[in-house]
């Protein structure tokens, strides 16, 4: 109860203390809506980017065509020796007879082909179907497959997709870099703010101190007062991410450029996204005047 | 029995100036003392020790059972709890009102309303501005501002009332005024009042107990005690 009546008053004081330094607290807000807002837009990003290239790693496949004529013997040597290695994570092998029992069901005009050939005179290949383990390294392991004895020719995704997905990368590097930057200069703003408002209420804490109330009861007001002024400066990112993103996601159909990159569906991602950005704004505040009380407040 | 106890205190700030040299001193609960001396006398470092607002170089301080020397910063409040401070200069809060002023005190520490309003009330009542409880620091008079200071000191019944020269801006039927509040409160509560002062014609008439500071030095500590001139 005593703790409830304590934080009551720390809230009353915190908004009060808002709003009796409007022009202040509106540049430290400002900042935290800016930072958030570029914040949220990363999140989107990244969360983005990362969904598609999973998606695109799981379809990523080697495909290992084994030399014409090799003997079954030959093919377990192959099956060992890709079984060895490091970044494998999991392989089936299909010999030509499937790949023909496949290729025959996807077309009309591959089957009517494909009908008369048998065991001897089927032009297709033993293959080996690899998942790699990290997508990063598959050209290496494709290096690394194609040195085995018997093995003709090796495939693995269309290089395009794989520099998509490391530019994109580094796209969320540089991003992370930006709002880090943002945050720290949004923190020095609110610590500047409530250093403001401790000056300006020094008489005030200097009697609170008098008449005995504890260094959490002086300290909490500010504290939450950095929590408000966060809470504020994300209002306007929340709702960019709960009205932007959706208008977006409608616009383009859940399809950016292509249907290979497909964006996530906004339910319950941009409720998520909203709780993160709050979460952060509020989070920024209060590391924010956590250190402007320890600095400032000689409690 | 003793409320406080002082102990080979001495204080040397930091910018080398001694304001107190080795003092022992001992004060009976329920008494009413005046510490006196001049400016320079070491009165207001004494105060201030009392209440941890400067904390001694050597020596034990003992209030009410605990010692102050030794108190850490974060613990400080615990002790001002039990105290009751008044200074010169009112310290009330000019934005509240009386009644609000006074119960600042209990709500910093997070007292319930109705008591909060009970013991605001019978605090104003004893220092007789119960009927100014809406008014503002600035609507007042400097006599009355320093009663709504006494108040604000006395509403947690502290059991010890500490003054440091609240008299020094009010002329001296106003400090007579004061002086009596703080008697009856005294009388009637059973607090234990320390004030620091240099209004003879106050020590004169009250004949409390009086300690007598010089120059960083306990000189003298009487019972019904008068402002000395030749000290």
């Amino acid at each position: 109860m005593k703790l409830f009546r304590m934080l009551g008053r720390s809230i009353r004081d915190a908004f009060k203390s808002v709003f009796r330094n409007f022009s202040l607290s509106l540049a430290s807000i400002s900042c935290i809506t800016i930072t958030l807002i570029i914040v949220s837009l990363s999140i989107l990003a990244s969360f983005n980017v990362e969904n598609f290239t999973k998606e695109i790693e799981k379809d990523m496949t080697i495909v290992v065509f084994v030399e014409n004529g090799a003997s079954s013997d030959t093919i377990s040597e192959i099956d060992k020796k890709i079984k060895k290695m490091d970044n494998v994570d999991s392989y089936v092998f299909k010999g030509k007879e499937q790949v023909k029992e496949e290729m025959q069901k996807e077309s009309d005009i591959f089957n009517t082909i494909m009908a008369d050939w048998d065991q001897e005179n089927n032009p297709l290949k033993d293959t080996f179907q690899v998942k790699v383990k990290k997508v990063e390294k598959i050209s290496d392991t494709a290096e690394e497959i194609k040195k085995i004895e018997n093995v003709a020719v090796v495939r693995y995704g269309e290089g395009m997709v794989d520099q998509m997905v490391t530019a994109f990368k580094s796209i969320e590097k540089v991003a992370y870099g930006v709002v880090i930057a943002l945050i720290v200069v949004t923190v020095f703003l609110i610590i500047n703010t409530i250093k403001l408002t401790i000056f300006s209420r020094k008489r005030e804490i200097s009697i609170m101190r008098l008449v005995g109330a504890s260094n959490f009861t002086i300290k909490t007001p500010f504290i939450i007062e950095g929590m408000v002024l966060g809470l504020i400066g994300a209002i306007l990112p929340v709702c960019l991410v709960l009205f932007g993103y959706l208008a977006f996601y409608n616009h383009f159909d859940g399809y950016l450029f292509s249907k290979v990159i497909q964006l996530i569906t906004p339910e319950p991602f941009i409720y998520l996204v909203s709780l993160m950005v709050i979460g952060i704004g509020m989070l920024v505040g209060m590391i924010g005047s956590a250190s402007a009380v320890r600095k400032y407040l000689k409690v | 029995m003793d409320l406080i106890r002082l102990k080979n205190v001495s204080k040397r700030y930091k910018n080398g100036v001694t304001a107190i040299y080795d003092m022992n001193l001992s004060i009976q609960k329920g008494s009413f003392v005046f510490v006196i001396g001049g400016s320079g006398s070491g009165k207001s470092t004494l105060i201030k020790m009392l209440y941890r607002e400067e904390k001694p170089t050597t020596g034990s301080i003992i209030v009410g059972g605990v010692n102050v020397a030794k108190l850490r910063n974060k613990k400080v409040y615990k002790l001002r709890r039990k105290l009751g401070i008044v200074f010169q200069d009112y310290r009330l809060l000019p934005k509240l009102n009386v009644y609000e002023n006074v119960a600042f005190t209990m709500e910093v520490i997070g007292a319930k309303k109705e008591e909060t309003r009970r013991k605001v009330l019978k605090a104003l009542e004893l220092v007789g501005l119960k009927n100014k409880i809406h008014n503002y620091p600035d609507q007042l008079s400097g006599g009355e501002q320093q009663r709504v200071a006494i108040a604000r000191a006395i509403v947690n019944e502290p059991k010890l009332l500490i003054c440091d020269e609240p008299t020094g801006n009010l002329d001296p039927d106003r400090s007579m005024e004061i002086v009596k509040v703080l008697e009856e409160i005294n009388k009637t509560c059973g607090t234990t009042v320390i004030m620091a002062t240099h209004d003879k014609e106050i020590v004169n008439k009250m004949k409390k107990q009086v300690i007598v500071l010089k120059e960083g030095r306990l000189i003298k500590q009487q019972e019904r005690g008068t402002y000395d001139e030749a000290f």
